[in-house]
């Protein structure tokens, strides 16, 4: 019976570099492909920054800084880093429906790289940023927001915050991995980045006239670093400092949840 | 020899949870290893395992030849996996899915595109290849799924229950496609909790249970072992029950079963139904119900274990809890 015996096959030992990269972007070609068959994700990453640029632009604008021209430097760079953070999630969220829906565990029985299906997310997500990035800055040009700095600026912005993003994503990936419904992960950052994204200057100048130790967390928040840095890349103002801190927290933030991400995963699986 | 699938002793222990207990088995090339198990069984772990989802706590397998631990990239180069959960993107169309898998198994865009076309078109699919999945029935999401699984051409496929929750009509037509595949010489090891779905395309048979392999056959063999089908007797009246359990206990050689009215016991000679009818006749005893029918999983393990499987349910709970709480912990 021949065709009854494995003869010892001529196959690859591992996944070669090339490999590797081949498999992340055909991976990140899934995530954005998906798009296309869901518009409301679309909806989702345009709408909801736009909404919030006019409302915030013209209900809180006039009482906070007079008029609505004077308030598209504060809010606009803050909006973009809030818009962020919770962008930041749907990485989690997508990793959670796939593990969830057993498309992850078809993936880990591919001869493909490891970490494809995580870095291919990653990147589609990021790629879903800086577009929601832009209809930010396309909005807030439209109502009068100006870029005060140059293009050099504001590249640096945008690879600050997406650099940031990616970084903060790690929260969201452990949260996937620690609950069994896709859903969950949204209502944790919810909870979670709403404070956050308050107890932040990304709303307003300065913290005068808040009290003592809320004004002492607000100034300290990555957050606020994140939206200064912001602010200093696209109207102009200091950057540098506050960019560092900023990546400094994202850096940390990545360094705990990384490895505490990739222990949960084992468990799991 | 080489075996397309040999496990020796495999151990897999989930925190308190012992899911498997020391479980051996081998599968010729190109034969159909049917696992029959309840819930619980270990069958899914065992599965997750030999498809290098998982690495084994104790014990060794070979897939193809290669350790599912140290050689895991070689043995993921010649198998397919389809999950108890269909692992298709539902936001995929069917072509996007199997186009998808091509990609990734480095298959070239129009070659992949041509592979996803014929499988779809074989697993009668094509019409609604352009749909998303998620607009998909039951029957054809595993049908997709189990076409992801072909696309790379594997030589060892693995089934993980791939027709519960099925309607009939899908189940009859899943089951001509594994036929269909083991004439292409793929070995397929394909776990069940149906009876009668290994009996139709397992050419061998390991029944699991509690982490451990029971029974061990073809269906033939197992059949002898626990009787291939069930005699069912009820009397009209309820005291003639010990009499229809004596009869009936007599002319099977076994000691029957008596459940709510019921007398029940497996029978491997479908003749002695005449002759039940008959002694009961000349006994005088009225038959509200007499049936012959095939062996449930329920009955092959109260056969083997003394055990239903519903015992063993209440466990695959605790279990899954136990799960969660190591997902959690």
């Amino acid at each position: 019976m021949t065709a009854a015996t494995f003869a010892p096959q001529d196959l690859s030992k591992r996944v070669s570099p090339g490999t590797a990269v081949r498999n992340t972007l055909t991976l990140a070609w899934r995530n954005l492909v998906q798009i296309k068959h869901n518009p409301m994700e679309l909806l989702d990453l345009s709408i909801q920054p736009i909404m919030f640029v006019l409302l915030f632009a013209y209900v809180f604008g006039p009482p906070m800084e007079g008029s609505v021209d004077a308030y598209l430097p504060v809010v606009i760079p803050g909006i973009i880093a809030q818009n962020a953070l919770f962008a930041g999630m749907s990485t989690g969220f997508g990793l959670n429906t796939d593990i969830t829906k057993g498309v992850f565990d078809r993936f880990r029985s591919l001869p493909i790289s490891r970490s494809a299906p995580l870095a291919g997310r990653i990147i589609a997500d990021t790629a879903k940023q800086a577009w929601s990035m832009t209809i930010l800055l396309v909005v807030g040009f439209a109502i009068g927001f100006r870029i005060e700095t140059n293009v050099f600026a504001l590249l640096t912005a945008f690879v600050l915050l997406l650099t940031f993003a990616i970084l903060f994503s790690w929260t969201s990936v452990y949260i996937a991995m620690k609950v069994n419904e896709p859903e969950k992960v949204q209502i944790f950052g919810f909870v979670v980045i709403f404070p956050l994204s308050f107890l932040s200057t990304a709303f307003i100048k300065s913290t005068e006239g808040i009290p003592g130790p809320v004004a002492w967390v607000m100034d300290n928040s990555p957050v606020t670093h994140l939206v200064e840095s912001m602010r200093g890349l696209l109207v102009g103002g200091p950057a540098l400092e506050h960019a560092s801190i900023a990546l400094a927290w994202g850096v940390g933030i990545a360094l705990i949840f990384a490895p505490l991400s990739l222990r949960a995963f084992k468990k799991r699986a | 020899m080489t075996y397309a699938i040999q496990a020796d002793g495999l151990e897999k222990r989930f925190g308190e949870t012992q899911a498997l207990a020391g479980v051996s088995l081998t599968a010729e090339a190109g034969t159909v290893l049917g696992v029959l198990g309840p819930n619980g069984a270990g069958k899914t772990t065992m599965t997750r395992i030999l498809a290098t989802l998982i690495d084994p706590t104790g014990g060794t397998a070979q897939v193809g030849g290669f350790d599912v631990v140290k050689d895991a990239h070689k043995v993921r180069q010649l198998i397919g996996l389809t999950g108890q959960y269909a692992g298709v993107d539902e936001m995929l169309t069917g072509t996007e899915n199997l186009v998808l898998i091509g990609r990734l198994l480095g298959i070239p865009r129009q070659e992949s595109k041509a592979r996803a076309a014929e499988l779809l078109e074989r697993f009668r699919l094509t019409e609604a290849a352009e749909r998303a999945a998620k607009t998909y029935s039951g029957g054809m999401r595993r049908r997709l799924d189990l076409a992801a699984s072909l696309v790379g051409r594997p030589q060892i496929l693995f089934l993980d229950e791939p027709t519960t929750g099925l309607d009939p009509r899908s189940r009859n037509g899943l089951w001509d496609i594994v036929r269909g595949l083991t004439d292409d010489g793929v070995t397929v090891l394909l776990t069940t909790q149906y009876l009668e779905e290994a009996d139709q395309l397992a050419d061998d048979i390991v029944v699991i249970d509690r982490g451990q392999i029971i029974a061990h056959g073809t269906s033939d063999v197992l059949k002898s072992q626990v009787g291939g089908q069930v005699l069912e007797v009820r009397p009209v009246d309820a005291t003639d029950q010990d009499v229809v359990a004596r009869i009936v206990g007599e002319l099977a050689e076994a000691v029957p079963e008596v459940r709510d009215g019921l007398i029940s016991t497996p029978i491997t000679d479908p003749q002695l139904m005449p002759a039940v009818v008959r002694r009961l006749d000349d006994a005088g005893v009225t038959v509200g119900e007499l049936s012959l029918r095939k062996s449930s999983l329920d009955e092959v393990f109260f056969a083997l274990t003394g055990h239903h499987t519903d015992d063993i349910d209440a466990e695959a709970g605790e279990l899954a809890e136990a799960d969660k709480e190591g997902a959690s912990a």
